[in-house]
């Protein structure tokens, strides 16, 4: 298991480095703009989104209730200030090496990332893929904005990943016409079907801050993904030169 | 080796690396849907900014 123990390894580190960076990205330019619109949640409804979706239906009300939102309700929350940041920087790292496996994991099955300037091509088609295709139909969210059923949200954002990834491998690693037909149909094809709206699109929230909230959100993943993608570049080729010197296969 | 048994092991080897790879692909697709599709409350609530910062569907 030398090759998993390597991709391991690699996408480790890269998830760390990447996700240090992503933390000191939100602590800047996204976490404020969440903390602001939290204020316009309080001011809606006592603090609850089971409450403030009460036009949605019944089936919305439970959903909400069940994945819950109270923040100092019964569920365990971390404490505002340090330790919310520490968690957020927890997620940041334990996803970043998730998003890290599966970049080495894919680059790997493609021949590697040979170079820095493929990584950033590596990362840019992860962002393609992970933020800017599901973030057409579905854009960041504020809290205490109205969005349709969770459940089918989250079907559609893992079909929405899944066809824009396909269709990216089709059309860069196929080499006819059709399969890049194929691939394009395929990354349309989500946006078609179309994203699930809410029944209202009401919110307290300012137009102008969710604005600003979707161009922090996708600028701070694009920074996030070129990160990985070079910092999986660099640590592949300190690895061929360093750890794996004797002459076994490529490294993973 | 005759040629056969060569190639053979050859196969053997590329089908060993592709499916190490796709442990490590399938590890990491447990870890984001873990992080970002959990339904436990804790998980959900020690996760929120970030869910929000990285535009998953949340609550």
């Amino acid at each position: 298991m030398n090759i998993f123990r390597n991709v391991v390894f690699t996408a480790a580190l890269a998830g760390l480095l990447a996700g240090i960076v992503m933390t000191v990205l939100q602590a800047g330019y996204t976490v404020p703009l969440i903390l602001q619109a939290e204020t316009f949640e309080g001011a809606e409804a006592p603090h609850s989104h089971a409450a403030t979706s009460g036009e949605v239906g019944e089936a919305a009300v439970d959903d909400h209730a069940a994945a819950g939102h109270s923040h100092g309700g019964e569920a365990w929350a971390p404490a505002d200030g340090f330790e919310r940041l520490a968690y957020t920087a927890l997620a940041n790292i334990v996803t970043g090496i998730g998003f890290a496996l599966l970049l080495v994991a894919a680059s790997e099955l493609a021949g590697g990332i040979a170079n820095w300037r493929q990584g950033l091509i590596w990362g840019f088609a992860g962002f393609a893929v992970f933020t800017l295709a599901p973030g057409l139909g579905l854009p960041p969210e504020l809290p205490a904005m109205p969005a349709a059923e969770l459940i089918a949200r989250q079907v559609w954002w893992i079909g929405t990943v899944a066809a824009t990834a396909g269709g990216l491998a089709l059309i860069a690693f196929r080499a006819t016409p059709l399969w890049a037909l194929i691939g394009v149909v395929l990354i349309a094809a989500p946006h078609i079907i179309g994203a699930p709206q809410p029944v209202s699109h009401d919110t307290p929230v300012p137009a102008d801050l969710h604005r600003r909230f979707v161009v922090a959100v996708t600028i701070t993943n694009l920074v996030f993904w070129l990160a990985l993608g070079v910092a999986v570049a660099l640590l592949r080729t300190r690895f061929a030169a360093g750890l794996s010197a004797k002459p076994q296969r490529r490294l993973a | 080796m005759t040629p056969a048994s060569t190639t053979h092991s050859v196969d053997a080897s590329t089908q060993s690396r592709a499916l190490q790879l796709a442990l490590a692909g399938l590890l990491g697709l447990f870890i984001i849907g873990f992080m970002g599709f959990s339904h436990i409350e804790a998980v959900h609530n020690a996760g929120h900014d970030y869910r929000h910062s990285m535009a998953f569907p949340c609550h």
